[in-house]
């Protein structure tokens, strides 16, 4: 027992120590709702922070917690990182939102950066990423690919994000083929690959020859691979579940966006913001072409550059919604206000939208 | 041959009723010891971080109160049900049962302000809660259907339930249609009990009561005598003239409510608004609670304490040290079956002998 | 026609595992044990089978692996619950903890690996019968032993001597001890049984259903396996019934989804558990029935004295 109090006693001593050497670097702190190798959302996160970590380690150090569940536990979480003297927050789900604004109010001196939401703050910005561009990319190449014009579209929650993709999609490819079609399936699940699949196949026995996935894993990736059709990758390269089936795949790339704004804390230039960075910004990037004939590559690597310099933008008007009646007049672009709370479909989506 | 021999001891040992925790957490704290030790780190200073400091700090006691608060609330409620002989595992649905119902004033009349909204939510919660458990309870009264299965399955109903109430016809209007509803207005959050320390809220102290409550029924009432009549035996409670199907309404009715005031004490304390998934599975963890308890209220408190702590414990020694969280996983398992097996003193002494087996009967 | 048989497989391809884990909890249920901890083996066993099977290159020995080590697992409940007799709800529960954490440590390193699929049969003539002949002569090696171990728990349990006698411990372990029944023995057996199952079945969603490993893979279906043996009244041959319904109830939602039927997706979520409840209702309406068939002594402890 002597002992076991001595050990403390020394560790309470290393560990202030510890503290007071750490004061030397800034510390950047990640929250993860997922597990930080689960193949999507949470690891493209990680991947982030092991870039920043490589960018600036000589700097800063980082810490992170994983598989946090949204609500008080979060809140517990931030406020741990708060009180540990991280000096840089990235809370990286749409559920942190609340308890990040709300910790973020308590610790003035700490800054705070939320993924995905719209609650910003003096030291709390939000960021996050223009996923639909890429979509637009992929329903371009769809259109070209799939000879039946019926793409299947496996969705996670109706939330806008979701939406933009579904639609983005769309667009995309009834610019190639204006008779093209969408099977919609709603698995209400992020992440599980046996019901993922499940959808995959129930999508492709009912005719569908192209396969695009808004949910993290490879289950769906496989069933196409296995069932010989074409599909999309999506949040991080899944060209090993797919080898002849991934056509390519949006990749979360927030590695620059960290090493971004920890450089600005560096510089004490921080500043609260609210981004929404795309293509050309480098917070997604498209993994690399394959599986298609060089023509339809070459209209791929197109729209990706028109994208990126701004001369194409998926939500250009004339856009009808699924209903007939007009959204967008002919040259008209959406604003971003409407796309952060988009809730209906453009015409031709063969679902009805959750409401 | 290393053989193990139970002898069921003539009256439980109060001697090991009191040391079989302390021997489990001994036994607890060499694994621990050897854990972090093989994953490289300090164990003594792995051990501080993941028992002690949460208890050093102000703040992170309140944070034990958020955490524990729900486990003990609706593990107290899941021992009368237990005691009683009634399996209801699906506290997890009751718990979203009370939530939804008690949400409803907030949701529902958002500008309702006035001292008795929130006496009416938390009585809403637990009429939401006590009927959803009245479902498992008919079916087993009216039908025998087994009441393990039938909770279960509801837990995962009222779960989608839920969901689609958050992104349907509960969605915050003016959320930009994401799938919350809109926050609940001051009067309708249950406040701090201590605002100048730490967030706990009032979800502890109803915890707390519950089971003094709770204890104070099941051992000094004649209503406790029943549930520990007909949890022995039915057929000598039938004879001491006790409804058996009462005794299930009761119990399903009792944990239910504990479980929906916990809920909707979350959702109005802890997270201020409903959303698509409101527990981090609470009401399964609460089973685990309730027998860690041994199913004593005043031992669940104890009980929901020390597993509210490694949960605590766990999300800080993966900040501070990098431990992975499986590993605090396995370690708040390992935790588990020492208890459980340590209590097994209390009623059974133990002989552990070598050599072949003098039992009677034919070789094994 | 196609579209049919292509349904019908994607609906053996779901019950499958549920049918496997199933059963051997049936097996577990009727010597009078309750183990709760199905979700925790089989996680263990899709992970070891995954690991085994990339370690090894053969899903073969990836699939005994994970057989393995879902009876070895079990082990941890068994000696809990049987020797040290705590109460098996709990002990239960705190296996299905413990597992999920073990696994994801187990498997951390296997995360993102593209898995090896375990070959599926394939018989030229008999596979292209239409409707039928990919369900029956196509299917995956699980599949088989799904049936097979179907046929093996029914004649086991009710035209073995051996299987009387596991029936009569689950009914009554006094009268069984006092026959000179090893009772503690043969529940061992059982759990260990149902633990190989498990395993099995985890192997399944690893090594057939979805080729990979991802943290907490089994997704609840550990506790599904647990409503349907309770669904079937411990009869093997509804609890085929109740695994092929309750994966058809599944597959089909998702098929009404994609021809662009407007409901809720959460309420057809929902249908496969509410047909389970309702049919429940619907069983043990008829009393005589159920009560024949549950095990009297299940989840009460046993301590043979001496």
């Amino acid at each position: 027992m002597k002992k076991l109090i001595a050990g403390l006693a020394s560790a309470t001593l290393l560990m202030s120590m510890g503290a007071a050497f750490a004061q030397d670097k800034s510390k950047v702190c990640f929250l993860y709702v997922g597990s930080k190798t689960d193949g999507g959302w949470t690891q493209a996160h990680e991947l982030g922070r092991t870039e920043l970590e490589k960018a600036l380690g000589d700097k800063i150090e980082t810490q992170f917690v994983e598989n946090v569940p949204e609500g008080p536990d979060a809140e517990r979480a931030l406020e741990r990182f708060a009180r540990s003297g991280c000096n840089l927050v990235f809370a990286t789900s749409f559920g942190f939102m609340d308890p990040t604004v709300k910790i973020a109010a308590k610790f003035p001196d700490v800054k705070f950066e939320h993924a995905t939401g719209y609650k910003a703050g003096p030291n709390l910005a939000t960021y996050n990423s223009r996923f639909y561009e890429g979509r637009y990319i992929q329903g371009k190449i769809a259109g070209k690919m799939s000879a039946k014009g019926v793409a299947g579209y496996i969705a996670s929650f109706p939330i806008p994000e979701v939406v933009q993709g579904i639609n983005s999609f769309l667009l995309g490819a009834q610019s190639i083929n204006p008779d093209f079609k969408l099977k919609v399936v709603w698995v209400n699940t992020w992440f599980d690959a046996g019901k993922e699949a499940d959808a995959a196949k129930a999508l492709i026995d009912q005719g569908v020859d192209i396969l695009t996935q808004h949910t993290d894993s490879t289950g769906p990736m496989q069933v196409a691979e296995e069932r010989g059709i074409k599909a999309f990758g999506q949040a991080s390269d899944m060209i090993a579940a797919g080898p002849k089936s991934q056509l390519t795949a949006i990749v979360d790339t927030w590695g620059p966006y960290y090493i971004k704004r920890t450089q600005a804390l560096l510089d004490g230039k921080w500043e609260t913001t609210g981004s929404w960075d795309g293509l050309k910004d480098g917070i997604l990037t498209m993994a690399a072409y394959t599986n298609m004939p060089d023509d339809v590559k070459a209209l791929a690597m197109d729209t990706e550059a028109k994208l990126k310099s701004g001369e194409l933008a998926p939500f250009t008007g004339p856009i009808m919604k699924q209903d007939g009646t007009e959204w967008l007049k002919a040259g008209e672009k959406a604003d971003d206000g409407t796309l952060l709370g988009l809730n209906f479909y453009v015409k031709g989506v063969d679902d009805k939208l959750p409401q | 041959m290393i053989s193990l021999t139970l002898t069921k001891r003539p009256q439980h040992s109060s001697l090991f009723s009191a040391l079989s925790p302390f021997i489990a957490f001994g036994i607890t704290l060499v694994f621990g010891f050897l854990l972090f030790l093989f994953s490289g780190k300090d164990p003594f200073n792995g051990l501080y971080i993941y028992l002690v400091k949460p208890l050093a700090e102000v703040w992170s006691l309140h944070e034990l109160a958020i955490k524990s608060g729900p486990l003990i609330l609706i593990a107290v409620g899941l021992s009368v049900a237990y005691r009683s002989n009634n399996w209801n595992i699906g506290a997890e649905g009751q718990f979203v049962a009370g939530a939804l119902l008690g949400s409803a004033i907030p949701i529902m009349f958002p500008t309702l302000t006035g001292w008795f909204v929130l006496p009416l939510m938390l009585i809403l919660g637990m009429i939401g809660g006590a009927a959803f458990g009245a479902i498992p309870a008919f079916l087993k009264v009216r039908f025998q259907t087994n009441e393990i299965l039938t909770a279960l399955m509801l837990v995962y109903v009222i779960q989608l339930f839920l969901d689609w109430m958050v992104r349907g016809p509960w969605r915050n209007p003016e959320g930009s249609n994401f799938p919350e509803t809109r926050a609940f207005n001051p009067s309708a959050v249950l406040p701090e009990f201590l605002p100048s320390s730490g967030r706990a809220h009032w979800g502890f102290i109803f915890a707390i009561l519950a089971a003094i409550v709770i204890w104070f029924v099941l051992s000094k009432t004649k209503k406790g005598f029943e549930v520990k009549v007909l949890g022995a035996s039915p057929r000598a409670g039938k004879f001491a003239g006790f409804s058996s199907s009462g005794m299930v309404y009761f119990a399903f009715l009792v944990s239910g409510a504990c479980a929906g005031l916990a809920g909707i004490s979350e959702v109005s304390g802890a997270i201020g608004k409903l959303q698509p998934v409101i527990s981090p599975g609470y009401g399964f963890t609460a089973i685990i609670v309730a027998f860690l308890g041994r199913l004593n209220p005043l031992g669940i408190i104890a009980a929901g304490l020390v597993l509210g702590l490694t949960y605590l414990g766990g999300e800080a020694a993966q900040f501070d040290l990098g431990i992975s969280d499986k590993l605090a996983r396995v370690f708040q398992g390992v935790l588990l079956f020492l208890v459980l097996g340590c209590d097994t003193l209390i009623n059974y002494s133990v002989k552990l002998s070598f050599g072949p087996r003098a039992a009677s009967g034919k070789a094994a | 026609m196609e579209i049919t048989e292509a349904i019908l497989l994607t609906i053996a391809t779901a019950a499958t595992p549920l049918l496997i884990a199933a059963l051997g909890e049936l097996v577990v249920e009727r010597s009078g044990v309750l183990n709760l901890g199905v979700e925790g083996m089989m996680v263990m066993g899709a992970v070891s089978g995954f690991a085994v099977t990339q370690l090894t290159g053969s899903p073969w020995i990836g699939m005994i692996a994970a057989i393995i080590v879902g009876a070895l697992f079990s082990l941890l409940f068994g000696f809990l619950a049987l020797t040290l007799v705590t109460n098996q709800v709990a002990t239960g529960l705190a296996l299905t903890l413990l597992g999920l954490g073990l696994s994801g440590m187990i498997g951390e390193s296997f995360v993102g690996q593209a898995g090896i699929k375990l070959p599926s049969l394939h018989i030229p003539g008999l596979s292209g019968i239409p409707l039928v002949g990919r369900l029956l002569f196509g299917g995956d090696p699980i599949f088989y032993l799904s049936i097979a171990l179907t046929a093996g728990v029914i004649w086991f349990l009710f035209k073995t001597r051996a299987g009387l006698t596991l029936r009569s411990v689950g009914d009554s372990h006094s009268s069984a001890h006092a026959l000179g029944i090893k009772v503690i023995a043969i529940r061992y057996l059982a759990v260990m049984f149902g633990g190989a199952c498990a395993g099995l079945a985890g192997a399944h969603l690893s090594l057939v259903y979805t080729p990979q490993w991802v943290e907490n893979m089994t997704a609840g279906r550990g506790w599904i396996a647990l409503a349907l043996v309770v669904f079937s009244s411990w009869r093997p041959l509804r609890l085929v019934l109740g695994a092929y319904l309750f994966g058809a109830v599944g597959i089909l939602q998702l098929h009404a989804q994609a021809m662009g039927f407007g409901i809720p997706s959460q309420l057809l979520s929902a249908l496969p558990y509410l047909a389970t409840v309702i049919v429940l209702v619907l069983i043990s309406g008829n009393r005589r029935l159920t009560m024949m068939n549950t095990p009297a002594s299940l989840g009460r402890p046993f301590v043979p004295d001496r």
